[in-house]
């Protein structure tokens, strides 16, 4: 680890004065941050914890809620309004990593955690245009059966890793930011950027900025969510293909849906052509595989992630059928 | 800068580099805490911050300054040991014993965690606020503790007996009476 020096913030004020006044990094549980920096792959001079910021999760006047970035994993998946409202949030937190590592994460640090792309944690032996930019992917003819399927480009084809963030997507979360001009919010699936050419240009965040919190609209519908995520073994592991969806059923008609992917793209995937697809169509088999192949026919494999197109056709299928019998 | 440790009050100046793990073992010398990966993926280095359960090697050691870590060394008291490791030992929870620290404190935090009613990814109703704790619940929260040698089975029977549903049913702890949670 290159040196560096420690402070903690007492608000959002005062860690965005340490930020501006050093240069530095926020810290939250440190789980990504920490291991990035051992590797020398990350080299703040400062770091600033966060973790004694906004930890509340409170309910908003219209009946949504507001998450502090604060807030430690498993306080989200723990809270009765998420797991009795948001479903799928709560069951994409508790298929991410490990209890003591949820025990260490927070919100804003599992938003804005960075790929597990093996090539880029090679510092001494590969070349990435993440870590690197110019020199080169050696995920696009290496082992490459984790990366992306959509959005992916000829720079890199990472993949966002993050569970929590794949339901946020599928929800329309707002994440309420910080910075030297003031707050501004962002919905969570344009906080993100698709690799293009600059993959090491990850987000829309400005230099300094600051994620104090992420907020829930208030769609009761949202009740009826879930999340399912296929992996190599039953857990510890991250995902190869993962589906948050939302449902809501009038009659026999689709009435409004939601569904966003993860394991497939540089950032949660929201799945729009599905869902207008999905939308006023009868909920059947047929029609959630009809609205699965619009999505991912403009998924592109590598040499070895072609098995993800079509599990991620069947996970879709099966999500949807699960919200769909559950409210038959 | 001050820790608290096995509720021992201990001064240290420390290079905010320092893993909460190093600070263990390299500086106060409390070599119970393992250090298997140091990337997070293994367990072995688990202790118990504030009765949470964390990795220390993913924890700078300034972030828990002032904070009651409780490692391995800090389980048994003067009644002897925790009855969570005498189950190891009856059930074989181990073989080489290098999980095994990382395992019990691991387990003790979950227990803590499945008693207040935290859900898992296996529970099936999420609004349920008592879950039971079956041996799938049991091994689905403690699927952050690999153990090298395989003694998984013999762990998850040892947290079970002490832990589980079936803990204190007639017959099940028979052969163990001095066993109690
Ligand atoms: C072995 C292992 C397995 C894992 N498996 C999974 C998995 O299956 N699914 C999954 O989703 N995740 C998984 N993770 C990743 C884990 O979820 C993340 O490491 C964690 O969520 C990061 O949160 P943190 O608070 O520790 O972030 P930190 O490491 O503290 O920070 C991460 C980044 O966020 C920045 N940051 C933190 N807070 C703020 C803020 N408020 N505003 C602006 N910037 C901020 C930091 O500067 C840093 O760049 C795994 C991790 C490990 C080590
Ligand atoms: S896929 Fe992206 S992160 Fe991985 S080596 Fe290529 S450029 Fe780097
Ligand atoms: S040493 Fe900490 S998780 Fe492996
Ligand atoms: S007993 Fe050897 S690693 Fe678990």
């Amino acid at each position: 680890m290159t040196p560096f020096s420690f402070a903690r913030a007492t608000d959002a004020d005062d860690a965005l004065r340490l930020a501006s006044a050093r240069g530095g990094r926020y810290l939250g549980g440190g789980t990504n941050l920490v291991d990035l920096m051992r590797e020398t792959i990350e080299r703040p001079t400062a770091l600033i914890d966060v973790t004694g910021l906004s930890s509340t999760i409170g309910e908003r006047d219209d009946g949504g809620l507001l998450i502090g970035a604060a807030v430690r994993n498993t306080a989200v998946a723990e809270h009765a309004a998420v797991r009795a409202r948001y479903p799928a949030l709560a069951r994409a937190i508790l298929s991410g990593a490990s209890g003591q590592i949820r025990n260490m994460a927070t919100v804003g640090g599992n938003i804005l955690q960075r790929t597990r792309c093996a090539y880029f944690y090679d510092n001494a032996g590969s070349r990435c245009n993440k870590r690197n930019p110019g020199e080169g992917c050696d995920a696009i003819e290496g082992f490459n059966r984790m990366h992306a399927i959509l959005g992916a480009s000829p720079s890199c084809v990472a993949t966002h890793p993050s569970d929590m963030c794949v339901a946020l997507a599928a929800f329309d979360a707002t994440a309420h930011l910080l910075g030297a001009d003031g707050e501004r919010r962002l919905p969570l699936t344009e906080l993100h950027h698709l690799p293009n050419g600059r993959p090491d240009d990850e987000t829309l965040l400005k230099p300094g900025e600051l994620i104090t919190a992420v907020e829930l609209p208030a769609e009761r519908w949202f009740a009826r969510s879930t999340y399912r995520k296929v992996r190599d073994r039953a857990s510890y592991a991250f995902a190869l293909i993962s589906v948050a969806a939302a449902l809501k059923i009038d009659g026999d008609r689709i009435s409004d849906v939601r569904l966003a992917l993860g394991g497939v793209a540089h950032k949660p995937w929201r799945a729009h052509k599905a869902e207008a697809a999905l939308r006023g169509a009868p909920a059947t088999a047929e029609h959630f595989r009809d609205a699965a192949r619009a999505e991912l026919a403009g998924a592109v494999p590598l040499s070895h992630n072609g098995f993800k197109i079509e599990l991620a056709e069947r996970t879709i299928v099966a999500v949807l059928q699960e919200l769909a019998g559950e409210i038959a | 800068m001050r820790f608290v440790i096995n509720d021992t009050d201990i001064e240290t100046d420390i290079d905010p580099r320092t893993s909460l793990l190093d600070l263990l073992r390299e500086q106060i010398g409390l070599t119970g805490t393992k250090k298997g990966c140091n990337q997070g993926a293994c367990g072995a280095c688990t202790v118990l911050v504030d009765g949470e359960r964390i990795l220390s090697c993913l924890a700078l050691a300034v972030q828990y300054e002032g904070r009651q870590v409780t490692t391995v060394e800090g389980l048994a008291d003067q009644a002897g040991l925790h009855p969570l490791q005498k189950a190891f030992i009856e059930h074989d929870g181990f073989q080489c014993g290098y999980c095994t620290p990382g395992q019990l404190c691991s387990a003790i935090g979950m227990a803590a965690e499945l008693q207040r009613g935290l859900p898992s990814h296996v529970t099936g109703d999420l609004s349920a606020m008592a879950i039971r704790a079956t041996r799938e619940e049991l091994a689905e929260r403690m699927s952050g503790n690999l153990c090298r040698c395989g003694a998984h089975n013999g762990i998850i029977d040892a947290i079970d007996e002490v832990f589980g549903e079936r803990r204190g049913q007639q017959g099940y702890d028979a052969e163990m009476p001095e066993k109690v949670a």
